[in-house]
C-alpha cells in the first residue's frame, strides 16, 4: 500500500521540483494523403489531422487532472512533408501553402506545435526536397505553430554537404524573413544528423515512414527532481550520486510511461515510445545547468562539465530504461541555452563558449540548441558549424542537431527575448576564420569505415 | 477498481478532518485508509478512498475538494492511485 511519504515526495517533486510531463506528440502519417491536386491535397491533410487529434488536447487535459500531473504541451508530428508534397508542390508558394494548412489545423485542434515540415536528405535531395527547403524561410515567416526539421547526415550515408551548404543559406533567410520578431523563425527549424523517426519533442518532430498510421509519443521532464535528490547527497562519491540519478530518473519515467499508455488508451491510439529526455525551461529551479553545478561545477562550461554531463546522461538513460518497455526519441539531457536559466548564467558570466557547447554534445542528446549568434554571421560559416556537428553524430553514431539563430540586426553583448518555453538568451560570440572554400567543395562526406557492419 | 487518493496539506488548524470527512460521507465516498502528521506546524494527511458508489464524477469531486480546501485555508489533492503506484513501486 501507498505510504505517506511516497505521496508527499511525488506531489513536491511536482509542486516544488517542476516535474511535469512536457508533451503528449500524437504522430499522424499523412502517406494516405498524397495526391497530385495541391487543394484536394491539403483538404485531405486537414481533415486527416483534425479527425485524428480533436480529442488530443481534451484528453491530455483530462489525464493531467486525473493523475494531478501537469502535461505542459500536446503536440502533432506529421510525414515529411516533402514526401506529402512531392507530387503536387511545383513552387515554393505551393509547399508554403501545405504548412499553412498544417497551421490551420493546429489552432483548430488547439496544439501549440505542430512538427514534420521537414525533409530527410541525408544521401541526396529530389527536386522536391530542394523545394521543401527552399520553402522553409516562407513556410516559417507566414505560419505560427508549424516547425521544421531536415535531416542532412547519417551514420549509415555519409553526410549531405550540398544540403548543409544550402540549410547554411536558409536559416539565414529565415532570420531575414522573420527579422521583425527577433528571427523567431530559426527557433522552430533544426536540422539532424541520425534525426529519430519517433522524436516528440519539437522543433524536431516528425512521423518517419517506418511508423504507424497514428502513433502517440511521450516526451517527460524533470531536471528540477535531479537536481534536488543529488543535492541531498552533496560531498559523496561518484557510486551514491549516479545511484540517485538513476532513482530519481526511473521515477519520472514511470511517470511519462503511465501517461502514455492512459493516452494512448483514451484515443485508441498505439503507444509509441516514451522520450526519456532531461528537458529544461527558462523557470527556476528547472536547469540542466544547475544538476551540472549541483554535481560539482561553479558554472556550466567549467573543465569537468563533458565529464559530468556524459555521467549525468548515462544515468538517466540506465534509470530511464528500466520505467519504461518502450524507449525512444532523443532520450537524454538537452542542452539548449535560451531554454535553461542556468545555462545564461553560464554565458553570461563568460564560462560557456560555442566551441564548449560543441564537445558537450558529443556526450549528450541532440546538440547545439536555441543559440542566439550574430545576425551578421556568414551562410558559410553556420554551415561549417552545422558540419562539425553534424560529423559527432555520424562518428558517435548518435543524434546531433543544431538549432541556431542568426538574430538580424544584433550583435555580441546583447540579448534577444523569445518568449514562453523558448526563453531568452545572450548573442554569443562565432569563430571568425573563414570555412567558405571547404562548404563550397559540393558533394558528400562518405559514411565512416564503422558503418560497414553487414 | 484503482483507488484515489487525497492529499491535504497547509497549516494545522482545528476541523480539517472533520470537514473532508464530512464532505466524503455526503458525497458516498468510502474512506479505506488515513494517516496523518504535523511537521512544524504543517498538517499533512493523506487518505486512500474508494469513490465508486458515488454519484459524483472523478472531475467534480476534485474541484469540490479544491474549493473546501480553500475554504479552510489548506490544499487539497485528488489523484487517481496509479501515478504513486508506478513511480514508487518496480
Amino acid at each position: 500500500m501507498i505510504n505517506l511519504f511516497e505521496v508527499v515526495e511525488t506531489n513536491e517533486m511536482i509542486a516544488k521540483e517542476n516535474l511535469d510531463v512536457r508533451t503528449i506528440t500524437l504522430g499522424i502519417s499523412l502517406l494516405d494523403c498524397i495526391d497530385s491536386d495541391l487543394d484536394k491535397l491539403n483538404d485531405k491533410i486537414y481533415h486527416k489531422i483534425y479527425e485524428a487529434a480533436k480529442d488530443l488536447v481534451v484528453t491530455g487535459e483530462k489525464i493531467s487532472r486525473d493523475f494531478g500531473i501537469p502535461i505542459v504541451n500536446k503536440r502533432i508530428s506529421v510525414t515529411p512533408i516533402a514526401l506529402i508534397g512531392g507530387a503536387a508542390c511545383k513552387t515554393v508558394e505551393d509547399f508554403a501553402s501545405i504548412a499553412k494548412t498544417l497551421d490551420k489545423v493546429a489552432h483548430e485542434v488547439g496544439v501549440n506545435f505542430i512538427g514534420g515540415y521537414s525533409a530527410l536528405v541525408s544521401k541526396g535531395m529530389t527536386p522536391a526536397d530542394e523545394l521543401l527547403i527552399r520553402s522553409i524561410p516562407l513556410a516559417l515567416s507566414s505560419t505560427e505553430r508549424v516547425c521544421s526539421s531536415v535531416n542532412l547526415g547519417s551514420t549509415k550515408t555519409g553526410i549531405n554537404m550540398d544540403a548543409v551548404k544550402l540549410m547554411g543559406e536558409i536559416i539565414k533567410e529565415t532570420a531575414e524573413y522573420t527579422k521583425e520578431a527577433d528571427s523567431l523563425g530559426c527557433a522552430k527549424l533544426v536540422v539532424f544528423c541520425n534525426a529519430p523517426d519517433d522524436n516528440p519533442f519539437m522543433a524536431g518532430a516528425f512521423h518517419g515512414v517506418t511508423e504507424a498510421d497514428k502513433i502517440i509519443n511521450v516526451g517527460v521532464s524533470g531536471p528540477g527532481v535531479v537536481k534536488t535528490a543529488i543535492s541531498k547527497v552533496r560531498g559523496e562519491n561518484f557510486e551514491v550520486l549516479c545511484e540517485t540519478i538513476k532513482k530519481t530518473a526511473f521515477k519520472v519515467t514511470r511517470v511519462g510511461q503511465l501517461v502514455a499508455q492512459e493516452a494512448s488508451r483514451r484515443l485508441g491510439v498505439p503507444f509509441g515510445i516514451v522520450d526519456l529526455s532531461l528537458a529544461p525551461t527558462p523557470a527556476v529551479g528547472d536547469s540542466v545547468a544547475d544538476i551540472l553545478c549541483e554535481i560539482g561545477l561553479e558554472y556550466a562550461g567549467a573543465p569537468g562539465t563533458t565529464a559530468a554531463l556524459a555521467l549525468l546522461n548515462d544515468q538517466v538513460k540506465k534509470g530511464g530504461v528500466m520505467a519504461s518497455s518502450y524507449v525512444g526519441g532523443l532520450s537524454g539531457a538537452f542542452i539548449p541555452v535560451s531554454e535553461d536559466q542556468g545555462m545564461i548564467n553560464a554565458v553570461e558570466a563568460g564560462a560557456l563558449t560555442l566551441e564548449k557547447l560543441e564537445a558537450m554534445t558529443c556526450v549528450c542528446s541532440v546538440g547545439l540548441d536555441m543559440i542566439a549568434i550574430p545576425g551578421d554571421t556568414k551562410a558559410t560559416t553556420i554551415s561549417g558549424i552545422i558540419a562539425d556537428e553534424m560529423a559527432i553524430g555520424m562518428v558517435n553514431q548518435k543524434t546531433t542537431a543544431v538549432r541556431i539563430i542568426p538574430v538580424v540586426g544584433k550583435g555580441v553583448g546583447e540579448t534577444v527575448e523569445f518568449g514562453g518555453l523558448l526563453g531568452y538568451a545572450p548573442i554569443m560570440p562565432v569563430n571568425q576564420f573563414s570555412c567558405d572554400a571547404f562548404v563550397n567543395r559540393g558533394g558528400r562526406i562518405p559514411a565512416p569505415i564503422h558503418s560497414f557492419k553487414n | 477498481m484503482k483507488k484515489t487518493i487525497i492529499t491535504v496539506v497547509g497549516k494545522d488548524t482545528v476541523g480539517i478532518i472533520a470537514k473532508v470527512c464530512t464532505y466524503l460521507a455526503e458525497s458516498t465516498i468510502n474512506i479505506e485508509d488515513i494517516s496523518q502528521t504535523i511537521v512544524q506546524g504543517y498538517f499533512n494527511m493523506m487518505m486512500i478512498v474508494d469513490t465508486n458508489k458515488s454519484e459524483k464524477h472523478f472531475g467534480q469531486i476534485s474541484e469540490e475538494l479544491q474549493a473546501l480546501g480553500e475554504e479552510i485555508g489548506v490544499v487539497i489533492k485528488c489523484q487517481k492511485e496509479e501515478i504513486f503506484d508506478k513511480m514508487h513501486r518496480i
